[in-house]
Formats: structure tokens, sequence, C-alpha cells
């Protein structure tokens, strides 16, 4: 029999194989093949707790112990790298590595405290299942078991209970490899061998939550889902995070309509098999504040209506009106894609966006060019097997943490170095080992344009962030410094469903897939896709989201269709609140949000868990998912809107379901070669003060609420700038700092720490330095600092 | 040999009945004469330790015994301040479906703290599909003298392993003091 490899093993070729046996059945492998995965890829199962395919082999538990011929005493079979000619026999065919298993079970249940009922693995534990299939019927121990003190906290959300803990390294490995974040250890010796933490250094990490997922046994439990629920009560089904545009395969476990736990599926081509903990453990959004029924505003009061009034009441709004889309960043790819339908046909206009955020016109030709009906471009395996990888405007563990994991996986192997173009370092840069130019805000596109000596030469990847939007050229100098070198770029944006409201044509001047307004072949194409007469897509570019809230102010539109916008993320939010008032709202949401209080008509929708979708990760890779809650009755954005329009007298081709959408928006097609940009050349370097700063993974984020032990385990927040900005200012490290706009002041502890000269660095929506809120400014704004005095 | 008339023939029978002792039970006037025997499988009670903390931990193992899937149960933390049982686990909600149970008692056998167990109540009928789902209150073995009704702290000193092994004897004054707050 011939194994070939697969990703996780040496590359080899044929000459390279090697030829072994197990239990009797001969086996061509690659040579340094462990003995445990020959025996898997034979569906020889042999019991273990500490081997883990992602983890370098550590033979702590003993428990895969088999008989080799030659060698005297039985081996860990996740340690021994097979040979030509080695005779392995398994528990199977082997009294010797069956009595030697029998007798590892003994020790290692020897000081496992008998406390099953209690304990979450109970029923999914791999110590129970072994210890029936490979463990002696009885103990002889006759002792005291060894005892600890229950659960304790090695950080906010997960629990250690040392009793049950055999001592694998799981856990300590995955935290040094893959997260590299080193805080858990295993310490003492013998008997009082444990995992642990030091007193003052919790174990601060966004992925601590895959350490509970790969403990074998339940020494290590979330506090999230502790006590909740037993494996069998659970529905469990696969599904997308729809926290970042990593696009993590997820497992979503249920019970009687809600959801208790998430966890990591398994994707190799994605995110392996790892996510983070804001992914894990922040769900309950999907339940909290939910609207449950349509609402139409009467005298001034919003009251609950029926579907069929509601429904009446939008039309009438929005018929003959100049109406304008915002359809924020979180939507599924069938969502966004009727958005943009029912915008050019329904209300006939290109008044739509996407972008609740910093936005630029520049940024909307590069997505135009370069992004928008690509398909899959840069890939995960594409940035491990790259040589450089350079990352602007883009923190990769803060704003998209599986990326980190695949750059960090890299880096670890030598093969890759990271270049990191950002305003101010941190604990993701650091682990990348990355070469940082600090650049203050607004002089990205020169510290790009340096980047050609770097890349020259070199099979290259250059990833850009949403935050590259506020530096002027910066986008541009990235696609001329590519063009040269010939490097890939990738465009990383924050929320899940902005790639996909790219494709979709969530933009003043895209119609889906990357076609354009403008060009009436393009028109023509969409118009037959969507079975509607060709002057039924309005030919005039439409305004951007700061174009359109500017003309509301000025009474220029009349209506607003608004989906997952928080007016609350944007600087300008006054006039966006202003522009609310002003005009007819038609709010499609799934739980109350801070448009409710401007909106005339609510229209309730199926929260993520309860309809079919396409998530659009990063790659431009389709991430679909079925219903977790196969039985819901709630309704999708594109069915209301189809709603909508039929009251308002259109048609399509299609009925607006999920399946229909998806395959009106595949027979669009891909753009075959990317667009060109118009490069613009960047503006005058700013003088004085600016803000940089960014989103920390776990913040106070909307999709976050109600999750306290999550929230616990965020980053500090403080402000930090480097010490030449703090001398020249008057600001004392450790005493509190006031950041001033000319709309606003915000107070926080002060960090020394490296940050781009004259530039003072923010986390952006975190407890206490809510940047939109507060200074209503954005990145890039000039401000004032001044000493906040002692804490 | 006369023949008796066929009429008084086949009278017989009742005439001879007439003379014996009738077994009638008078249920439900006089059902304390002829208690279930002591083994018998009746409605199900959930027990308390000596001091009046539920012995109940959530752990489901009763739920997943069961073959006719009559009993829900979700398991919550205790805390410092809410302690319903000893150990850190207690079961928040716990309700037998006697529209299912068939009474096999797989649950009393499975469940590890000797929580469950069954008494010898068997009138389980009623008017209405709803009543008959039994809830944790419903089920919760009555407050013996002695005993002071959770949630209150355990036994100053005591671990669960001492309530396991039987060795609280009551609710303490300060047992006492907490759980009538």
């Amino acid at each position: 029999m011939t194994i070939l490899a697969n990703s996780n093993q040496p590359k080899s070729n044929d000459n390279d194989l090697i030829t072994a046996v197990i239990d009797g059945i001969a086996v061509r492998v690659p040579k340094g093949t462990l003995a445990i995965r020959a025996a898997e890829m034979l569906g020889i199962e042999i019991p273990r707790f500490c081997d883990h395919p992602a983890l370098s082999p550590v033979a702590a538990c003993r428990m895969c112990l088999v008989e080799i011929e030659g060698m005297p005493k039985p081996q860990p079979s996740c340690a021994i790298t097979l040979t030509e000619g080695m005779q392995v026999k398994t528990q199977n065919s082997s009294q010797v590595a069956s009595s030697a298993q029998e007798g590892v079970m003994e020790f290692l249940l020897l000081n496992h405290p008998l406390d099953c009922p209690t304990c979450d693995k109970g029923g999914e534990c791999p110590l129970q299942n072994q210890a029936m299939s490979n463990g002696r019927a009885d103990s002889r121990f006759e002792g005291t078991k060894r005892n600890f003190q229950k659960a304790i906290n090695i950080n906010a959300q997960v629990l250690l209970d040392r009793e049950r803990c055999v001592s694998c390294a799981r856990c300590t490995r995955f935290a040094d490899e893959i997260a590299g974040d080193p805080s858990l250890e295993l310490l003492e010796r013998g008997a009082k061998q444990q995992v642990g933490v030091a007193d003052d250094q919790p174990f601060e990490s966004y992925y601590s939550g895959n350490t509970v997922q790969i403990c074998p046994v339940g020494a290590l439990t979330s506090a999230a889902y502790r006590f909740r629920a037993r494996p069998f009560d659970l529905v469990s089904s696969e599904s997308v995070c729809e926290h970042c545009a990593s696009g993590c395969s997820l497992r979503t476990d249920s019970r009687r309509g809600k959801v208790l736990r998430r966890l990591a599926g398994d994707d190799s081509e994605v995110n392996e098999e790892w996510n983070c903990d804001k992914g894990r453990f922040a769900f309950r959004h999907l339940m909290q504040d939910r609207i449950t029924t349509p609402l139409v505003r009467e005298h001034g009061e919003l009251r609950p209506a029926s579907w069929p009034e509601a429904i009446r009441y939008a039309a009438e709004g929005l018929r003959n009106q100049r109406a304008a889309v915002l359809a924020g960043g979180r939507l599924t790819l069938e969502d966004a894609y009727a958005y943009s339908r029912f915008a050019r046909v329904a209300l006939g206009t290109n008044n739509v966006d996407f972008r609740n955020r910093t936005a630029s016109s520049e940024e909307q030709d590069f997505l135009t060019n370069h992004v928008a009906g690509t398909g899959l471009g840069v890939t995960y395996q594409d940035l491990e097997d790259a040589q450089v990888v350079v990352v602007i405007g883009f923190e990769p563990e803060e704003e998209s943490p599986i990326i980190m994991l695949r750059l960090r996986k890299a880096v670890r192997n030598k093969t890759l170095k990271v270049i990191a173009i950002d305003s101010a370092n941190s604990l993701g840069f650091k682990k990348l080992n990355a070469d940082l130019r600090l650049t203050k805000p607004g002089n990205e596109s020169a510290a790009i344009s340096e980047l050609i000596k770097d890349l020259q030469d070199q099979n290259s990847i250059i990833l850009v962030g949403e935050r590259l939007a506020s530096s002027h050229g910066a986008f541009s100098a990235t696609v001329a410094v590519a063009e040269k070198v010939g490097a890939r770029i990738g465009w990383v944006p924050r929320r899940a469903g902005e790639r996909a409201a790219v494709d979709a044509g969530l933009l003043p001047n895209l119609l889906p897939a990357g076609r354009k307004v403008f060009e009436p072949r393009d028109r023509e194409v969409v118009a037959s896709a969507w079975g509607v007469s060709v002057e039924h897509i309005p030919t005039k570019p439409g305004l951007t989201q700061l174009e359109i809230i500017s003309s509301a102010v000025q009474g220029e539109i009349d209506a607003i269709v608004t989906a997952g916008v928080d007016i609350n993320d944007v600087a300008n939010h006054a006039a966006f609140a202003a522009a609310l008032n002003k005009t007819f709202v038609v709010s499609l949401e799934n739980r109350a949000s801070s448009v409710i209080e401007f909106a005339d008509v609510v229209l309730p929708v199926g929260a993520i868990t309860e309809r079919a979708g396409t998530f659009v990760d990063w790659e431009g890779r389709l991430r679909t998912f079925d219903a977790v809650m196969q039985e819901s009755l709630a309704l999708t954005d594109a069915r209301v809107l189809h709603l909508i329009a039929i009251e308002l007298g259109h048609t399509f081709k299609d009925d607006a379901k999920v399946t229909s959408l998806r395959s009106s928006y595949s027979s669009l097609g891909a753009v075959s070669k990317p667009g060109t940009m118009n490069l613009v050349a960047a503006s005058t370097t700013k003088t004085g003060l600016v803000l940089a700063g960014w989103h920390h993974l776990l913040d106070n984020g909307s999709l976050q609420a109600g999750e306290p032990h999550l929230a616990a385990t965020a980053r500090a927040v403080v402000a930090k700038v480097s010490s030449e900005t703090a001398q020249a200012n008057g600001l004392i490290s450790g005493n509190r700092v006031i950041v001033r706009s000319k709309l606003g002041a915000i107070t926080l502890p002060l960090e020394i720490s490296e940050v781009a000269p004259e530039t003072i660095w923010l986390p952006l929506n975190s407890e206490g330095s809510s940047v939109a809120m507060q200074l209503q400014i954005d990145i890039g704004a000039e401000v004032s600092v001044s000493d906040g005095g002692a804490i | 040999m006369v023949e008796i008339p066929q009429v008084i023939r086949a009278f017989g029978t009742t005439f001879l009945n007439m003379f014996k002792k009738p077994i009638t039970e008078q249920y439900p006037e006089e059902k304390h004469l002829y208690p279930p025997k002591p083994r018998f499988h009746g409605r199900h009670q959930l027990n308390r330790y000596a001091d009046g903390l539920e012995k109940c931990i959530g752990c489901e193992l009763c739920a997943w015994a069961c073959p006719a899937d009559a009993i829900y149960v979700e398991g919550e933390e205790n805390t410092d301040e809410e302690r319903f049982s000893p150990g850190e686990r207690f079961g928040k909600v716990y309700q037998i479906n006697y529209l299912r149970c068939i009474m096999c008692g797989l649950c009393i056998e499975a469940c590890p703290t000797r929580a469950l167990t069954m008494t010898n109540e068997f009138e389980l009928a009623d008017d209405e599909r709803g009543k008959l789902i039994y809830e944790k209150s419903d089920l919760l073995a009555p407050l013996l003298p002695g005993m002071a009704p959770a949630p209150h702290s355990m036994v100053e000193g005591f671990t669960d392993r001492d309530y396991y092994s039987g060795k609280v004897t009551g609710a303490t004054p300060k047992q006492i003091e907490e759980a009538g707050n």
C-alpha cells in the first residue's frame, strides 16, 4: 500500500518513500513519517493523549506505546519515525504493546479524580473512552489520590482543574508553538507536575480557547460553557465565523434553539484547526436584544406591526423617492447581492455603500480594479509559501487573527520574513519577528515606495488593511510597488462581510462580480442575470456613504435603507444621525441598534445562525454555510427586500432564496484580469501630532455584547507614544494623558512604547477610548495632548 | 337424581360469592389499606443532604440513561453567594416528563450521588399535558426537621467528599440563618 504525503508531512518524491510494516500490513510512506501517523492512514487506532498532528512530538503521556521489532522496550509511536523495514506491532497484534498501554492507563488514572459527572468533558472525553478501550477493568491502587484546589483561572475565560490533568503538554505546546503566548508552562516535577501560569501573569492570549478544545481531559474548561450541557444534548452544525474576514470554519453546538458553544472547525486550507477567542466565545449577540416583530413609526413612536403592513409602509415610504442604501460590512454574499439589486432596480439608484468606516475614493478605485469579482486571490497557503509578506495598515493579530497564526507558522519554519509598515509596535508584530517600519499616519506611501529594494526578486505578498484608506496615496503606492516587483496584493478588511459587499457591487460605481456601472456591456449582463430590462439599471455612478450623509443633511436624499450599520462607528456620526433624522429610514436588523431610534420601519431579519448564506473571506474564498437553527422561520434580508420590491412593482428572475441568489451571482462569472487603477500622488507630509490606532480584537464591538468573561481577557486600554514624543509634549509615562480633538477628548493611561514620531496611538473602540464617538475624527487627524496627572 | 333447575344452577356462582369475603379495594377511599410494594417504581424524588443542600449536581447522567428521553436537565455553577449543592455544580433546571416516563428506574441506577430515587407515589394522572411535566420544585424532597432550604453555604469545615460520605447530620445555626435570609 502506498500512502502519499498530505500537506502536514514532509514533501517528498517517490525516491524518498520507505516501506515499513504495521500489524503485518506493509505501508510505503515518506521518510520522516511518524509511526502513529502511518498507523492512522491504515485505519489502525493507537490510543494517545499528547500526540497532536499540528504540535511537535513530545511523547509525554506514553499512552501510544507499541512494540517495535529489535527494540528492547515498547516505544511511543507518536515520536518514532518509521525507517526502512521497521516492524511495528500495535496493541492489536502485540500483547506487549497492549499490556504496556494498560499499565500506562492505570498510572494515568491513579491521580485522576472520579468526578466525571461534574466534568464538562464527560461524554466526549478521550480519557474516558480510552480507559474503556485500552485500560484495565479495575485499579490496583489503594492509596489516596493527589488533591489540588479545584478549578483555578488561568485567565478570565479559561479554568484549569489540575487534578484532572494528565500532563500531556498539549496546551503548553499550543501556547508556545502556535499562539506564541508562552506564559502557560508545566511547573514542578514528578507527581506534583502541573500546568500553571505565573501568579502575576495570566495566560493572556487571543487564542486561549483552543487549549480548551485540544485538552484531552477536562483539565481546561471555559467559563462560558462550564456545566452548561452534555454532548448528547447538543446538535452540532458546521458554520462560518461572522466576526472577521479570516473566514474560520466553526462547529456550532446548540440545544433547543440556543447556541451553547462554538468550536474551531477543521479546515486545512483556512483556519487549520484553530480559531480566536472572539470567534469561539462571542456568540451571545445572536440571542441578545433581538427584534422579534416588524416595527412601524406612528406618532413618533415605534409600534409592532404585521409583516404585510410593515412591508407596505416601507414600500410607500420608498416609492419614487431619492433613495440610498447603506448596507454595513456584515452581510452575506447573497444578502449583499440582494441589496445591490434592490438599490439599482427597485430604488433606481447607484447610491449604495457598505463602508461604514473610514473610506476614500482612492480605496474605492483600488477595490474596483483589484478586488471586485476577482475570485480566489492570495490564499493562506500562499502566505505560508511566500518569502516576504508585507503588512500595511493591518495588524494581523488584532484585525484578522488567523492570518497571524499562518504567518507565524511560516516565520517559525524560517521560510518567511514579515515586514510591517504601521504606526506602532504590537505583540503581534513582535511574535512575527516583523521588520517594523514605524510610519506616521499619512506618510505610508513614502514608506511603501521604499519597499522595492526589499521585495526585488522575492516571492512576495503585500497585505493591505482597511486602515490604509485614511492615508492618501497609500493604495496607489502599493499598486505601483507590486507591479514593479511582481508582488501580489491581498486586501484584508476587518469585517466579515466587506469582501462579499465588494463582490456584490455595494459601491456606487460597481455592479456585482466586478461589473461596472458605466460599462453598457456590463449593465446588460447584470440585467439579464436579474431578469430585468437594462433601462432599470441606472447609469450614473452614485454617492458614497459620506456623500449620502451630507446630501441627506442638505435634503437631497429622501429615504435611506440601512442594514447592520452602527452610526457610532464613524467619525461624522452627528451628521449621520442628522441625516437619518431627516429621511425616511427603513432598517433591516436582527437586534436593537443605534439606527432604530431614527428608523421609520424596522424589519427584523434572521441572525446568522438562522439562515444559510456565504461569507467571502479575505482570500476571496466562498465560505458557504447552512442554517444552524434549521427550524427557524426568520427571513433573510434578501427575502424582505424581495417583498418590498414586489410591493413597488418590480419582479426578478428568481425568488430571492439563498440558493437562487447564489446561482444568479455565480452566473456572472469572475473578472479575468485586474483593471487599471488611477494612481494618485501622496499629499504633503503632515506636521504636528497626529492620531494613530487600530481596533483591539476584543473591544466594545457590538457583536461582543453580553460576554463578561471574554471581555475580561481584552488587552489593557492605554495610549501609546514614543519617548521622544512624550518628552516633546510634556507627557509622563504611567500618568494619564488627555488627547483632544476639536470636538472632544479621551483620557487614558499613557505607555511609552515604540510608536512612530509625532504620533499618539489609541485603541479605536475600547472601554474609555471610542475615537469615533469621543474625538469624532479619523486616524491621521491632528490632535493635541496634555498630561492628565497621576493615576 | 333430581335435576337442579337450570335457572338455579346458573346462579350458583353468584350465590356462593354472596357468602365469601369481597376482595374489592375501595380506591381511593381506603387506599392507605393497600400500600404499594416497598420497591414499587413511583414518582421520582430529588433528595437532599441532612442540612438541606441538594444532592443533584446536574450531571445529566439520568437524562443520558433514560430510554424514553423523559428527563431534561441543565447544570449550573454554584457560587459562594448562592450554593444549592456541595461541590462545584448543581442542577438548575430539572424536568421529568411523566407522559414519557416508563418508570424503568435506569435513571436511579445512573445517578452518581443518589440524588434521584423513586417514591411509591403512583397517582400520576392529570387533565392537562403540561401538568405532567414535573419541575425541580415538584420533585425536590420535602424539608425534614433539621434541614434548611438551599441556597446556603456548606457546613463549615466540610468538603463535598464529607457530604458524600454522610458526615453531615443537620443544618448548623449559620446555615439556618443564611437560608432564612
